[in-house]
């Protein structure tokens, strides 16, 4: 009976120790908020005034695929919103505090993304979660974040489903939802494309299924002739794309991430089928797709035509101002941080879409005042934001958690991102009309930060 | 004796964590709760392999049914969380048995290459068929209610919970191993000709290894389920069932003690790592990438040095003259080719000696 005793010595003192260990790295920081005054006046003090906030600092987390399927190209929107915070943080801050920008990988696995939020909320005690992205990943933690009243501003994904103020009040989405931007898309088949057959391409969750109900507002039930789904975890789109083509569409409209853009595109090319593409914003900038299609290439040890000829002509949409607007007061502002901070990286669609985001979580921290709490930042955004880098206003209100309202159309030409329209707004519904906005764009500030 | 000894032990460790959870913050209580989970998991696979000599490479499959049947129960029917997950810990095992009849036919690279085969299917055809009902890549999400006493830390409430369930199993998995079903898997691991020439019915002690190996893996499964609130198709890829062998075979295969070891590293090492990576100011490619070799590294080292396993090194650091009762992963007959036992090589006696 000696031995087994010995064991059981061996095993007590290895958990003993193991207790210690965890005991002994653990933070003893938990949340506590207690000031809920705000004062707005210039000369009061700064405060600890929620988690998250100190006299100095602003810390807010997020979860980004940095690696895995939907990295390509997403990966670059954290450090190009971590670029905007660095020149704001070096042009005076918000209200003299820094922005610290905790971003985490979930490598879009949305039982990952539960993991990594519950250490940025729990154990780094995060102001706020900032453009988590990914509707199927942040769908598994908006419940949490709302039930510890953490705000969850400005997901990156344009799941209608960001829109639910009274079960989810601290979410908010930022980019325009999938609903108003098939519409938006579907109208212009309909207008451009009369009579000829259509078949979708979606991916098989919320994004892909909200894309497809505003295509299906628009677009003559007759004219649908296939709707093929993928999913994200089997890369063979090889079955979808020959339904599409055996149902003989000639406008493929699609709504996919950029990897599934590109396998979709170079499976059309092998199946020598050239139908008319019109793909959601998600999954077309020129950039990334080139990289991936050279790459999905290169592991088949196929020759392919240089990629500007295989995305030459695709239809898209486009929330943000186009890249080959250099003119654009935007355009320069993100272009000169770019240069500044993030030199290595392409300036790309993403990276335009990491520093317009971060400029928008900034606007709403000015709004939020001096010594915010939690709830600060989420009534001030109920309050509604200015228009800033979108090229349509936002409907944020206390009833309506959507971001941006309209689009304009584009097309994807040498490779650069051309609009061939003005700006479209709509809303979510079935019959609401997609109109041309009639305002204007303002220009950027030429300190390149919002005003209070 | 064994049954007590094994209860006190389980109530001292319980008394352990519930001290630690009132410590600790409420991020390293999910991680406990995190754990746990795995815990209940990877002991099944310890069983499986070191007592039963059978491999499986599919564990991971068993952790979704039991994550599948969570999520659906709760949703549809609203069932107490106890009944759910035992009914959920039922599905995994049924499914186990199914596996397990066509398993007792196979032998070594066959057996691993059939599990291995549900590893890479199940988390597919979620995804991609029945879609409706399982919500596809989505996934469908857990909630669970918190007792009012424990509202205000509802990662306390998961980190008892999970400790309490995988207490239970390694309890039941203890008395099963030292039992007459235990003393049996041992003899066929050792020598199946011998075992079942000395009238053990070989086919249904190795179905009934993997029904309990399944069994554990689908209450992991639902504990996971319920702590991370939800059950996705990313979460039971091959990735998972290579990780829980690789908690199973780390940790001390043959050894309980070796899952929680196991099960520990599974959890800390990745996430210490990357928060080092991070902290370091290298680019996030960089930093995203580092922690996965590092962590192949830090296996890597583990099997060379112990190549019994964490709990192998523990007994011959505390027990210096017991001779090491883990079983090191080449002396496992399920993974040679299978022969005639030949008298120049017995199977190494030690082996009797692996308790659990």
């Amino acid at each position: 009976m000696n031995r087994p005793r010995k064991a059981a010595w061996a095993t007590l003192a290895g958990v003993t120790a193991a207790a210690l260990a965890v005991a002994g790295c653990s933070s003893s920081s938990s949340p506590s908020s207690t000031s809920t005054s705000t004062s707005t006046s210039t000369s009061s003090a700064l405060t600890a005034s929620a988690p998250g906030i100190t006299p100095t600092t602003i810390t807010i987390g997020s979860h980004q695929p940095l690696t895995g399927v939907a990295a390509p190209g997403y990966d670059e929107i954290a450090p190009a919103s971590n670029a905007y915070f660095q020149y704001v943080n070096a042009h005076g801050g918000v209200y003299g505090r820094k922005i610290v920008y905790k971003y985490l990988n979930d490598q879009y696995d949305p039982t990952l993304t539960s993991t990594v939020v519950r250490q940025l909320v729990l154990q780094d005690s995060v102001y706020a979660i900032f453009d988590g992205l990914g509707t199927p990943t942040h769908l598994a933690v908006a419940p949490f974040l709302n039930q510890n009243k953490v705000p969850d501003v400005f997901v990156a994904s344009g799941c209608e489903c960001w829109n639910s103020p009274s079960t989810w009040p601290d979410t908010f989405g930022w980019q325009i939802d999938y609903v108003r931007e098939g519409k938006i898309l579907g109208q212009f088949i309909e207008q451009h494309f009369k009579g000829m057959k259509v078949g979708f391409f979606y991916q098989d969750d919320e994004f892909g299924k909200d894309g497809v109900k505003g295509l299906s507002y628009e677009i003559p039930k007759s004219q649908i002739v296939a709707q093929e789904s993928y999913s994200t975890s089997n890369t063979n789109v090889g079955p979808q794309v020959a339904a599409l083509k055996a149902a003989g569409a000639q406008v493929v409209a699609a709504f996919s991430v950029p990897a599934f853009t590109a396998l979709l595109r170079l499976e059309e090319l092998g199946l020598n089928y050239n139908p008319t593409m019109v793909i959601s914003s998600v999954g077309t900038d020129p950039t990334t797709l080139g990289g991936l299609m050279q790459a999905f290439a290169k592991q088949a040890h196929a020759k392919i035509p240089a990629a500007n000829t295989l995305i030459q002509g695709i239809y898209t949409d486009g929330y943000l101002p186009s890249l080959g607007e250099t003119s654009n007061s935007w355009i320069a502002l993100f272009k000169m941080i770019h240069d500044t901070y993030i030199p290595k990286l392409p300036f790309d669609g993403n990276v335009l879409y990491g520093e317009a985001v971060a400029y928008t979580f900034v606007q709403a921290m000015l709004k939020a005042g001096r010594n915010p709490t939690r709830q600060d930042l989420v009534t001030a955004i109920n309050g509604g934001l200015p228009q800033g880098p979108a090229v349509a206003p936002y409907i944020y209100s206390a009833t309506n958690h959507n971001g941006m309202q309209g689009a304009y159309m584009a097309q994807i030409k040498n490779g650069l991102v051309t609009p061939i329209g003005p700006v479209e707004v709509t809303d979510t519904s079935a019959t609401g009309p997609v109109t041309t906005f009639t305002g204007s764009q303002p220009a950027a500030p030429a300190s390149g930060i919002p005003s209070p | 004796m064994t049954l007590l000894r094994h209860l006190i032990a389980a109530v001292v460790v319980a008394a352990i964590v519930a001290a630690l959870s009132y410590r600790v913050g409420a991020y390293r209580d999910y991680q406990i709760a995190e754990v746990s989970a795995y815990v209940t998991a990877v002991a099944g696979l310890t069983v499986l392999i070191g007592l039963s000599g059978q491999i499986s490479i599919g564990n991971g499959a068993f952790m979704a049914i039991g994550g599948y049947a969570t999520a659906l129960l709760l949703l549809h029917q609203h069932w107490p969380l106890a009944a759910v997950i035992a009914a959920s810990t039922a599905a995994a095992a049924a499914a186990g048995g199914l596996v397990g009849v066509a398993a007792a036919r196979l032998r070594g690279p066959y057996l691993a290459g059939a599990t291995l085969l549900l590893a890479v299917a199940i988390p597919v055809s979620i995804a991609d068929h029945w879609a409706g009902l399982f919500g596809g890549d989505q996934g469908l999400t857990v909630s669970v209610s918190t007792p009012a006493a424990l509202a205000a830390e509802p990662t306390r409430y998961y980190a008892w919970l999970t400790t309490g369930v995988a207490l239970i199993s390694l309890v039941l998995l203890a008395n099963l191993g030292r039992s007459r079903v235990g003393r049996s898997w041992r003899a066929l691991r050792d020598d199946e000709v011998a075992a079942a020439l000395s009238g053990l019915n070989v086919a249904r002690l190795q179905v009934l290894a993997f029904v309990v190996s399944a069994a554990s893996g689908g209450a992991g499964g639902a504990l996971l389920a319920v702590v991370t609130g939800i059950a996705s198709p990313g979460a039971y890829t091959l990735t998972l069932s290579v990780g829980l062998l690789v908690a199973a075979v780390v940790g001390g295969l043959g050894s309980l003690a070796g899952a929680v070891w196991g099960s520990l590293l599974y959890v800390f090492v990745p996430t210490y790592l990357s928060n080092v990576a991070a902290s370091h100011g290298l680019n996030s490619g960089a930093s995203s990438n580092i922690p996965i070799a590092v962590y192949g590294l830090v296996l890597v080292v583990v099997m060379l040095a112990f190549p019994s396993g964490i709990q192998g090194a523990l007994r011959r650091l505390f027990g210096s003259v017991a001779p090491s009762a883990a079983v090191p992963l080449s002396s496992l007959r399920s993974l040679r080719r299978r022969r005639p036992a030949s008298p120049h090589q017995p199977a190494s006696p030690h082996q009797e000696e692996s308790t659990l």
